[in-house]
């Protein structure tokens, strides 16, 4: 697919800009602070019902207004399809798909894009939980269900933990605490399906993201995946536990062994949960794991080869979204990312997009981007679309 | 900001649940504005249903007198008991004429979040109504969301006993719902297609 018409009301430092854009490579040039980003992140926001950078909608509404409105014309091979959103200040947000109402949730079904951004590098040497937002945003994209179990998940968790820390205050013991169990059984079988579908994912996306690499760094290097799962004891989101060699995990996982071994894990968990009063293993403490010939990324890696590895996560994802898609191919975003990249990477980051329908990138510097990307030049400033170059 | 008693009214509208500045400000201009309405009767209304209505002693309806018309009823069967969540479930399920035995309001769902445990439902109220053997049958009717089932699981437990059928309303309800909004003929198949849950 790609976007041939975006228009913005009132969004982030946009009053109104309507910019028409082509297949192929768009590029977007401003000085900094200029609403490069914002342009992208109003299309991110189609594909992902939010944005990567706040988590709230707020921002995105222009100071002092109440709402902004998010258009984008989109043609899916033969057909066109007008996508629209209105972000609301107090009251909840509408969408519009060929001018009749929709839900907000179901704008994805429509619109999918893959943002690649500088805060990426994040996804290699920041902390477990942006590689959990990166995996879950890929799920959600591929099967819009998914976003029901993980959001219960989530609600689960918060009643469950909320119970653990009444019961610690109330100094009541754990098999005194009947209700304890209905939440585990919630906790299992839908942490279960978590873990399962992402295992799935992840082994789908290892050769994407093997060959990405390769394509990336210019030459061959193993670049594996690998899930850490809380409930074998490898907890990356705490320092103070000892990672268990044997909790990672490569191949896709069954879903009833999954439950019993979660399970399993709160069984013997339960003292200690109960005294600190949080849910010590489950989806929402696993890692994904990087390694890099062998040693994990985090740590090891260079910071070329750590972007080596995050433009690949994003690519794999790509690519696997491509494969499954009926409505195209996914649009590629790219927000500044080639000021991050020596010039040899680059290049073959412009030759690994190249064959995707539609790929819009930002830069400060026009200079940055390499000539075959160039095609299409858009200039931005100060919240206006200056003029359009070909 | 307007001025005093305008604002007064606005802030004491904007209160009530589901109704948000805008509305609260849009209802306010409604009662100052409008010759035909009738703010004395309202205001009647409100007290009255303070003073008049009370909650069913025995299933937690809402009622005028001690007990509630469904209870009173003797054409209605009293051997069947549906557990809800709220008062207003009561009607939904009324609606869709597919029920004739009574009811027990819970008084919400479990939900620790929101500070509710099984000793802050009316749990103890129906075990009690239980106790003598007349009652062959409980329908779970719960709202089809994480709270409902939790709650429906807990009670399906406690339950357990010889000639009791204890039964879940099937699904077909909008999952994350409430029951409230289903509509009558959802609902109604839903009734139907009850299904005995296993402890
Ligand atoms: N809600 C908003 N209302 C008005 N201006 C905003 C809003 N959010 C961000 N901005 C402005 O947008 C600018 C940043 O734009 P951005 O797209 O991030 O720049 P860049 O071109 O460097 O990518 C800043 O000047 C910021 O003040
Ligand atoms: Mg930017
Ligand atoms: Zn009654």
């Amino acid at each position: 697919m790609f976007v041939s018409r975006l228009s913005l009301t009132d969004f982030r430092n946009y009053e109104r800009a309507d910019v028409e854009l082509q297949p192929g490579p768009d590029l977007f040039v401003g000085s900094n602070g200029q609403g490069k980003t914002n342009l992208v992140e109003a299309l991110g926001y189609l594909s992902t019902l939010g944005s990567h950078r706040v988590s709230t909608d707020q921002a995105l509404i222009r100071q002092g207004t109440d709402a902004a409105i998010v258009r984008a014309l989109l043609q899916h091979g033969e057909r066109q399809v007008l996508v629209e959103l209105q972000l609301n200040r107090s009251s909840p947000n509408r969408a519009q798909v060929n001018r009749s109402q929709v839900k907000p949730r179901e704008l994805p079904r429509y619109f999918s894009s893959v943002l690649f951004a500088p805060e990426d590098l994040a996804l290699v040497r920041g902390d477990p939980s942006g590689r959990r937002r990166f995996l879950d945003e890929l799920l959600v994209l591929r099967s819009p269900r998914l976003s029901g179990v993980l959001a219960d998940y989530e609600r689960v968790l918060r009643q469950r933990n909320t119970l653990l820390k009444s019961a610690r205050a109330a100094g009541v013991k754990g098999n005194q605490l009947g209700t304890l169990d209905i939440w585990d059984e919630r906790l299992v079988s839908l942490g279960a399906e978590v873990m399962v579908a992402r295992s799935a994912l992840v082994t789908e996306l290892t050769p994407e993201v093997t060959k990405a690499y390769t394509t990336i760094a210019g030459e061959q290097h193993d670049a594996a995946l690998a899930m850490r799962l809380s409930m074998f004891g490898g907890d990356g989101d705490d320092d103070a536990v000892e990672v268990e060699p044997d909790a990672e995990r490569s191949g896709a996982l069954d879903v009833e062994e999954t439950a019993q071994a979660f399970k399993a894990a709160l069984e013997r968990n339960r003292r200690s949960e109960l005294e600190r009063a949080v849910t010590l293993a489950g989806p929402h403490r696993d890692d994904l794991v990087l390694r890099l010939n062998g040693m994990p990324a985090r740590g090891y890696a260079s910071h070329g080869e750590s972007w080596s590895f995050a433009l690949s996560l994003k690519l794999a994802s790509a690519e696997v979204l491509r494969r499954e898609s009926s409505t195209g191919d996914p649009v590629l975003i790219l927000d500044d990312v080639f000021a991050e990249l020596d010039e040899s990477r680059r290049e073959r980051l412009a030759d690994a997009v190249a064959d995707y329908e539609q790929v819009l990138i930002t830069a400060a510097v026009f200079d940055d981007v390499p000539d075959r990307l160039a095609a299409h030049v858009v200039r931005i400033r100060g919240g206006r679309i200056l003029e359009a170059e070909e | 900001m307007y001025e005093g008693i305008v604002q007064e009214l606005i802030d004491e509208l904007g209160r009530l649940p589901g109704i948000g500045p805008k509305s609260a400000q849009r209802i306010a201009f409604h009662i100052l504005q409008t010759e035909t309405f009738d703010v004395r009767r309202l205001a009647e209304v409100l007290l009255e249903v303070r003073e008049k209505v009370r909650f069913c002693t025995i299933c937690g309806n809402v009622s005028e007198q001690e007990t509630c018309s469904i209870c009173r009823d003797p054409r209605r069967s009293h051997t069947t008991i549906c557990v809800v969540e709220e008062a207003k479930d009561v009607v939904a399920i009324e609606r869709t004429r597919e029920f004739r035995g009574l009811y027990h309001v819970l008084g919400g769902a479990i939900s620790p979040i929101d500070g509710i445990g099984p000793d802050d439902l009316r749990i103890r109220e129906l075990m009690q109504r239980l106790g003598d053997g007349t009652v062959t049958e409980v329908i779970i009717a719960t709202d089809p969301n994480l709270e409902g089932e939790a709650t429906a699981t807990y009670l399906t437990r406690l339950l357990v006993q010889p000639n009791l059928r204890v039964s879940r309303l099937a699904s077909g309800l909008p999952v994350g719902g409430d029951l409230e909004y289903a509509d009558e003929v959802t609902l109604g198949r839903a009734f139907e297609g009850r299904r005995t849950v296993e402890a």
